[in-house]
């Protein structure tokens, strides 16, 4: 068994005999196969072309029946940073940031420790991040209102970026954990025989080694506050400090909806987003289930 | 895939096992946790539980639609939010939303992921594609649905009638009406809940070693029958975990509802999530009230969670 790869393992068998029969000449079986995966594949992408493709016309063909524009015009996108949507990208991009930026310093001395020690309260301690991980802000959502209401909350960025960096933590905890745990202590141990400080050595060798799980930490949790919808509607309610997908939302009630700008933000807002998940996909099942099966 | 450092994290977490230390509990260094992880405990009770307090407290206080406290409520904002007419449509809107989107979502990914789990040509690039509706906002893409079921001209609709399913695209608003909205929006939650679900059943998939079946070929099992008495059973894990976050988040759902019928036509469509944020605009002392319930319910999932996935048998 050890000369298989872990590709041929996640194979079923009968797909692996085929393989080994005829390595390179696809059968017309695989070929319909594949057909169907890439219909499949279509299907999920779909209605994101639609939302570039709608982007592209213009306003005498938005409601047309086509499939396809009849005019092309690349108007929404030129004239996308003069309309008040560019604030809002900016303050998303800012709540996003700011939120990565907290989960990072909170999150990584934690599950460091947590994977290194033993310590009183270590159990007690990971289910408490474990709920905060299954509880999301739509059930306590008045409580976070009245709560950001009373600080003066309202309507600013930094309560944002405190809401989504909490409820966002969790992933952050578990995946670093994981990774810390699989680093050999003797590692660290040797860099601080040859001088390092503790901290020093896990700057320059733990940290830097546990780099896929801290990449897909902050991207992780960078997508998720920049998609968090329902706490920014609660919590914001001037236009102009509202992050985007409030302000989309807000489009959406105009008398005469925008739809060709409407739709050129969301594609600004989400291409980008699903081309950086491309690089976590295969980590984040991980990150979200590891709390559970643990 | 084969370096320590990207071991898939849930292997690693065994490796994680604590290794108790000589220099324990011993001055200072009893406090060297909280060093640690203090600041994640303090960010977790300013974020999560000083908002579940305030939510229980506003539960028992007499509000005014102006956000004036006008002292305490006793049990009233309970007793009005359950007389409200339409709590009982609204219930029951809930359990629908759940169970369907969660089983629909759950048997499509079982049957997608075993098809992505086959060779084929191209099966990395359509992996990627499946991923789309998992990054994306989920606003965005209920309101790209809701675009896309426009009277007229949505894209859906012309597609329905090419396929002689829509006889007259003008006339036709699925979202107008509840008995064709609600199927609508679950189709919409389906569509994005089915990523995530289906890696983490491929994930469970992995984990099976190919020896098995050939055994159970060679023992004269038909692949429905090797399916049902040894891939369902060693995926337990990975769909009752999968269907618990889904349970989860689909309850909690609430931009899919919001942007394409805003809980309408008068409430119909309304979860208890979205009738919640409905309240708080006229009554935010039921809206607590709701919210309490609704964190009640969340809280018994969790616990039904914990229980399941085995944490309370751990280190004892």
């Amino acid at each position: 068994m050890t000369g298989l790869t872990l590709t041929e393992v996640q194979t079923v068998p009968d797909a692996r005999r085929r393989q080994r029969r005829g390595a390179g000449r696809p059968t017309w079986k695989t070929v319909l196969l594949s057909a169907v995966m890439f219909l499949i594949a279509f299907v999920f992408v779909f209605p994101y072309l639609e939302m570039v493709l709608t982007s592209f016309r213009t306003d005498k063909t938005l409601l047309e029946p086509t499939v396809f524009p009849t005019q092309w015009s690349f108007q929404a996108y030129t004239t996308f940073f003069q309309t008040a949507l560019v604030g809002n990208l900016g303050i998303s991009l800012l709540i996003a940031a700011g939120s990565t930026i907290v989960v990072f310093l909170v999150a990584t001395p934690a599950a460091y420790f947590a994977a290194r020690h033993s310590f009183r309260g270590r159990t007690a301690f990971l289910i408490l991040v474990l709920v905060t991980q299954m509880v999301q802000p739509a059930s306590m959502l008045i409580g976070i209102y009245e709560q950001y209401r009373a600080l003066a909350g309202l309507d600013t960025v930094w309560a944002l970026i405190l809401v989504n960096a909490g409820f966002n933590m969790a992933f952050a905890v578990w995946i670093l954990t994981a990774y810390f745990g699989s680093i050999p202590r003797e590692l660290e141990e040797a860099a601080q025989v040859q001088g390092c400080s503790r901290i020093g050595a896990i700057w320059r060798v733990t940290l830097p080694l546990a780099g896929p799980g801290v990449v897909t930490a902050l991207i992780f949790t960078f997508i998720a506050a920049w998609n968090e919808f329902l706490t920014a509607l609660t919590l914001v309610s001037t236009q102009s400090k509202q992050p985007l997908t409030v302000a989309i939302n807000g489009f959406l009630g105009a008398y005469d909806t925008d739809w060709q700008h409407l739709f050129a933000a969301s594609a600004i807002a989400t291409v980008p987003v699903i081309v950086l998940f491309a690089f976590i996909e295969g980590k984040v099942v991980g990150g979200l289930t590891a709390g559970s099966i643990k | 895939m084969t370096t320590t450092a990207t071991t898939p994290p849930v292997q690693a977490m065994d490796a994680a096992a604590p290794i108790p230390r000589r220099r324990q509990r011993r001055g200072i260094r009893r406090f060297e946790p909280l060093i640690w992880v203090g600041p994640t405990i303090l960010l977790i009770g300013f974020v999560v539980l000083w908002p579940i307090v305030t939510m229980i407290r506003t539960a028992f206080l007499k509000i005014s639609p102006y956000g004036l406290t006008e002292g305490a409520a006793g049990w009233s904002n309970f007793t009005n939010l359950f007389a409200q007419p339409q709590l009982g449509q609204i219930l029951l809107n809930t359990i629908v939303w759940v169970v369907a989107v969660v089983v629909i979502t759950m048997l499509v990914s079982l049957g997608l992921a075993q098809l992505f789990n086959l060779r084929f040509p191209g099966r990395k690039l359509t992996r990627w594609a499946l991923i789309a509706p998992w990054a994306a906002s989920v606003l965005m893409t209920g309101i790209v649905f809701k675009w896309m079921l426009t009277e007229g001209s949505g894209l859906l609709l012309i597609i329905g009638h090419a396929l002689g399913l829509v006889p007259d695209i003008t006339h036709s608003s699925p979202l107008g009406a509840a008995a064709t909205s609600m199927p609508w929006m679950i189709a919409v939650a389906v569509f994005v809940s089915v990523p995530f679900s289906t890696y983490a059943i491929l994930a469970g998939l992995t984990g099976i070693p190919g020896d098995i079946y050939e055994a159970a070929s060679v023992d004269g099992a038909s692949r429905w029958r090797a399916y049902r008495t040894i891939t369902l059973p060693l995926l337990r894990p990975a769909i009752v975990v999968a269907s618990l976050i889904n349970i989860m988040n689909v309850f909690n759902s609430f931009p899919i509802i919001w942007v394409m019928t805003q809980g309408g036509p008068n409430n119909s469509t309304a979860t208890t999530t979205v009738f919640m944020y409905l309240l708080k605009g006229s009554d935010i002392g039921q809206s607590a009230a709701l919210s309490i319930i609704n964190f009640v319910i969340v809280i018994v999932l969790a616990g039904l969670f914990l229980k399941v996935s085995g944490w309370k048998t751990e280190e004892n």
